[in-house]
């Protein structure tokens, strides 16, 4: 079969509990720009049981096609039903480009449909565009156009890769979360929707879910935080800490530490940051009294934004800061916050 | 001549850095300023086999040799040189003499206990009146039946009080030799609990704070006949030859203690600035680190031939001797100097050097003195 | 019981990650570790053989010098270490792994198969589930708990806001997550049997039911197109303003990197 029979951009409309994940939207905000470049229409593939209610948001978020697959064995997430779905629709419908959230169930589902359907697959994605491949033209060699050119951090981030896809379809890729951009919700939009079932007959790889348990403990991990609120001696006090818990709970982030803080016994190691404590790769790391010792940057220095906020401007953490604010952090901080709470939702 | 390691004490460095990292490190602070002696890291180390490195696995011990075991308690000594002489002093103080001049019923009643940690062994020679000169003994050990009757006391003893089997020198009696008055001296192994056996006064110490120092008093106090180690009269060489082994232990906590400062001197001194440059980057800073590496690097290959010669010789008294000496300056010398570059702060205690400092004199005392360790090695040049 | 592990060798990149002088990573100088991850699916196996008497297999893939991870599960208390090595199998992406790794396992008895949920040089997390595609078993990914019950595992699957406690019949794959335990340390005991013990090599020709079209880096349906040495970030910029306008100031900076 030609590659050029593929065609579309689709992606995975993730649901938990029958209501769309933010990754969703994200995905179909960068799935139209694809298509706009590729000259074809997104397709969402939403898969569960008793979702087709959810086909609207989807239209309203830029699909221009949902691809419904209802099924009772399709109630909460489990590998094979799931996979099952989203491979016969590859095989259905043949898209040539199939997006999925590199979250708990993507990458779960993703690794699992690119091998039932013998594609690559490229995880935790952070830029995708289409593009040649290769980049540039190699005498001797054909050079694709139109490819999907996928680009991930790896090596803990200290590198990174641009990955095509050249010779499988659809060209699969996992996406991180809160990295693209949903389009603004356009209210009353209709969307195709078509529903397919390729039937569901259990086998030896339907797991039982015997419980589910929701919202896990409430000991976080600093390593999984994608906001990060980080202070050092300077906050002063245990007590002062308050000020960087509720600024990092309007953003829904964490609160963690320089080993000074630990080392004072006003915190816990577990959310210490640092070459003896933690090392975090947060979206963004706010960097509060902590003066940057380098033992401390080893940890955080990965962040994707650093914002230190410190009253000494000789201080090294402005060394790596990408926004550094000479200041003081009893006045900034609980601003900070409240003008947030305007904003955040 | 072979100066790599091998892949297997290769690996074995990385294990005993990972556990020193892990579980010694996060201690080390506390353990000196509480002078409490770390019994769950003991414990971590019985079940992760530490505490039985050279042993004969048919002992139940790890089977390994001088070398890993010396690794171990450098890697140790790193980031906590109380840690370190804990494991010194019962493998080479207890279990080695158990092991070399044990009959087999004392090897196998007492090895697999102590190679497991389930029981903790030290090492009782030292008196007040008598150190390395075995002579000056006082504890005597009368034989009454079937049983050796103790009394006396012994003086500085590590793990003393926390240890479970003592091997104890004490005096059984004068021979003649020469026309010469001599007291024979014998060893014997001394289980905790035994009725006339007690701890005096635990010692307030300049270093090694959470290493155990005790007296221990026997009053009266009967082990049985067989508890005798070795032959009756040969105690003075027993002793003598298990300090040799112990001297390696000591020479390698104090290779420890020398590499820790250096490498927290060396991550210092690329971060403190003065004078708009990091201390690191002027050239009496990066001279001072030359010589302590230099010399680090020296004493590790001599306390390295030193455990080789443990597993390879019958005697390696001067090899031990050699190394104990030179470590033991170096760790005194390089830990200064590591104070010295961290200016203010290698005087608080908040940084490490200052107590690797403290814990470092000790290695020029303890199992002998490096005017002792002279005296072996001039002795031997000049016999 | 038998439970194969699949560990790999990767570079610290934890705490150590050493620069060269332009910035870019001093590959190197890093030290190689076995993937933490996989190290608490070994540990999770290790105390299975405690508690069923389970009989555990270390598999890998690479470079013959990751022979030394296969010692190092070894000397933790694995039976048995198999190293598969070829230069054909290299430049393989998580496919053409997956499918390496599987035409090994297909060798070997099975009634468990744990892998590490993602290794930190790749941090990809794909190739136990497909591994476990390959060979046609269940796969429970993200295993915060593992427990026997029969011939079943019940094990709880952590998801992003709750767990799932899952129970599939053997043979299943399991993915670990390194919160899943604590890792034993190995014993100096264990590193000199383990050095001193055999360790089962494999090329391209032991593995089973694997085409070669599906090997290596030409069996690899994913090519890098580009690949760079994300350069070190230096300082950005600095500010000094009274407080109302540096909270405007973070503001702005907040929208413009869209966090909020």
């Amino acid at each position: 079969m030609g590659l050029e029979e593929y065609k579309g951009v689709y992606v995975f409309a993730q649901q938990v509990d029958n209501e769309l994940s933010g990754i969703a939207f994200e995905l179909l905000g960068k799935a139209k720009d694809l298509a706009k470049d590729l000259d074809t229409d997104v397709t969402a593939v939403l898969i569960g049981s008793e979702v087709k209610d959810l086909a609207d948001e989807l239209a309203a978020y830029g699909a221009d096609k949902v691809i419904v697959v209802d099924d009772p064995e399709l109630k909460e997430y489990r590998t094979e039903p799931y996979t099952h779905a989203l491979a016969s629709v590859i095989n259905e419908y043949k898209p040539e480009i199939m997006l999925v959230g590199a979250t708990a169930i993507g990458r779960d589902l993703g690794p699992r449909v690119s091998a039932r359907v013998a594609t690559g697959l490229t995880a935790d994605c952070t830029v995708l565009e289409i593009g040649d491949f290769p980049l540039v033209a190699i005498p001797g060699k054909e050079q694709k156009h139109n490819q999907l050119l996928m680009t991930r951090p790896a090596f803990g981030g200290n590198t990174i890769a641009t990955i095509a896809c050249p010779d499988n379809r659809p060209q699969m890729a996992t996406v991180r979360p809160g990295v693209m951009q949903a389009i603004d919700k356009i209210e009353g939009a209709k969307a195709e929707v078509i529903e397919f079932n390729p039937g569901f007959t259990p086998d030896n790889k339907y797991v039982e879910i015997m419980e589910v348990v929701k919202s896990v403990t409430d000991v976080v991990d600093i390593m999984d935080a994608n906001i990060l609120v980080s202070g050092g001696r300077g906050v002063g006090s245990p007590e002062n800490f308050k000020i960087l818990e509720d600024l990092a709970e309007v953003l829904g982030g964490e609160v963690s530490c320089s080993r000074a803080v630990v080392d004072a016994g006003w915190k816990p190691r577990d959310i210490q940051v640092g070459q003896t404590g933690k090392t975090v790769r947060p979206n963004v790391y706010f960097a509060i009294g902590i003066s940057g010792a380098i033992q401390h940057v080893a940890g955080m220095e990965e962040a994707d934004i650093i914002v230190a906020i410190n009253k000494d401007d000789t201080a090294p953490i402005f060394d790596v800061a990408d926004y550094g604010i000479v200041g003081d952090l009893n006045k900034i901080v609980p601003m900070l916050t409240e003008q947030l709470k305007t904003v955040v939702k | 001549m072979d100066f790599a390691l091998s892949k297997k004490h290769e690996m074995a460095r990385t294990l005993f850095k990972e556990f020193a990292e892990n579980e010694v490190k996060p201690l080390a602070q506390d353990v000196d300023e509480t002078e409490q002696f770390p019994k769950e890291t003991v414990q971590k180390m019985a079940e992760n086999g530490f505490l039985g490195i050279p042993i004969p696995k048919e002992y139940g011990g790890q089977g390994c040799d001088p070398l890993t075991y010396v690794m171990c308690v450098e890697e140790l000594s790193k980031v906590c040189g109380t840690t370190g002489v804990i494991v010194s002093a019962h493998t080479s103080l207890c279990c080695d003499p158990i092991q070399t001049y044990g009959t087999e019923e004392q090897k196998k009643k007492y090895l697999p206990d102590l190679a497991s940690g389930k029981k903790l062994g030290a090492f009782g020679l030292t008196e007040p009146g008598a150190g390395t000169d075995a002579q000056g003994q006082q504890t005597k050990a009368v034989l009454d039946g079937n049983e050796w009757v103790l009394n006396g006391s012994k003086c500085f003893i590590t793990n003393g009080k926390e240890a479970d089997v003592y091997i104890v020198i004490a005096v059984t009696g004068i021979i003649e030799k020469r026309g010469r008055k001599l007291k024979e001296i014998s060893a014997f192994i001394v289980d905790k609990g035994t009725p006339g056996f007690s701890f005096g006064t635990k010692e307030k110490k300049m270093g090694i704070r959470g290493s155990s120092t005790y007296e221990l008093i026997f009053e009266d106090c009967r082990i049985p006949k067989e508890n005798l180690l070795g032959k009756q009269g040969k105690g003075f060489g027993i002793a003598m030859h298990t300090l040799d082994g112990g001297r390696i232990g000591i020479a390698s906590q104090a290779l420890g203690l020398a590499e820790g400062a250096l490498e927290a001197t060396i991550e210092y001194v690329k971060e403190r600035k003065q004078f708009g440059r990091t201390i690191g980057q002027f050239q009496n800073t990066q001279f001072q680190l030359a010589d302590m590496a230099t010399k680090v690097e020296a004493a590790k290959l001599l306390v390295y031939k030193a455990a080789m010669a443990k597993a390879t010789q019958k005697v390696y008294s001067v090899e031990a001797a050699m190394a104990k000496l030179y470590a033991a300056e170096v760790a005194m010398e390089v830990t200064t100097k590591a104070v010295q570059l961290h200016g203010g702060y290698g005087y608080i205690r908040e940084y490490d050097v200052e107590r690797m400092m403290r814990d470092a004199k000790i290695t020029e005392i303890y199992e002998g003195t490096s005017e002792v360790q002279r005296m072996v090695i001039s002795g031997n040049l000049l016999k | 019981m038998k439970i194969v592990v699949c560990v790999k060798q990767v570079p610290d990149t934890k705490g150590g990650v050493k620069f060269n002088p332009d910035g870019t990573l001093d590959r190197g100088a890093m030290l190689t570790i076995m993937n933490p991850d996989d190290k608490a699916g070994l540990e999770a196996a290790l105390k299975l053989k405690d508690e069923y008497d389970a009989e555990v297999t270390v598999l890998t893939m690479g470079l013959p010098k990751a022979d030394e991870v296969l010692r190092e599960a070894m000397a933790m208390g694995a039976d048995k270490g198999v190293l598969v090595t070829d230069r054909v199998l290299g430049g393989a992406d998580t496919w053409a792994t997956s499918t390496t790794l599987a035409g090994a396992i297909r060798n070997l008895d099975y009634d468990l198969i744990i892998t590490g949920r993602q290794a930190i040089d790749g941090d990809t997390a794909q190739v136990g589930p497909q591994i476990s595609e390959h060979l046609d078993i269940p796969v429970i990914s993200y295993a915060q708990d593992i427990k026997i019950d029969g011939d079943n595992v019940v094990v709880e699957r952590q998801y992003e806001d709750r767990y799932h406690v899952v129970k599939a019949k053997m043979p299943c794959l399991i993915t670990a997550l390194s919160e899943l335990n604590e890792p034993r340390y190995m014993t100096p005991g264990g590193i000199f049997d383990a050095y001193d013990a055999e360790v089962t090599v494999w090329g391209r020709k032991d593995l089973k039911d694997v085409d070669d079209a599906n090997i290596g880096l030409a069996g690899s349906p994913t090519k890098i197109a580009k690949a760079s040495d994300k350069v070190r970030k230096g300082a950005g910029e600095k500010v000094t303003l009274d407080p109302e306008e540096s909270v405007a100031y973070i503001m702005d900076k907040l929208k413009e990197k869209h966090v909020i």
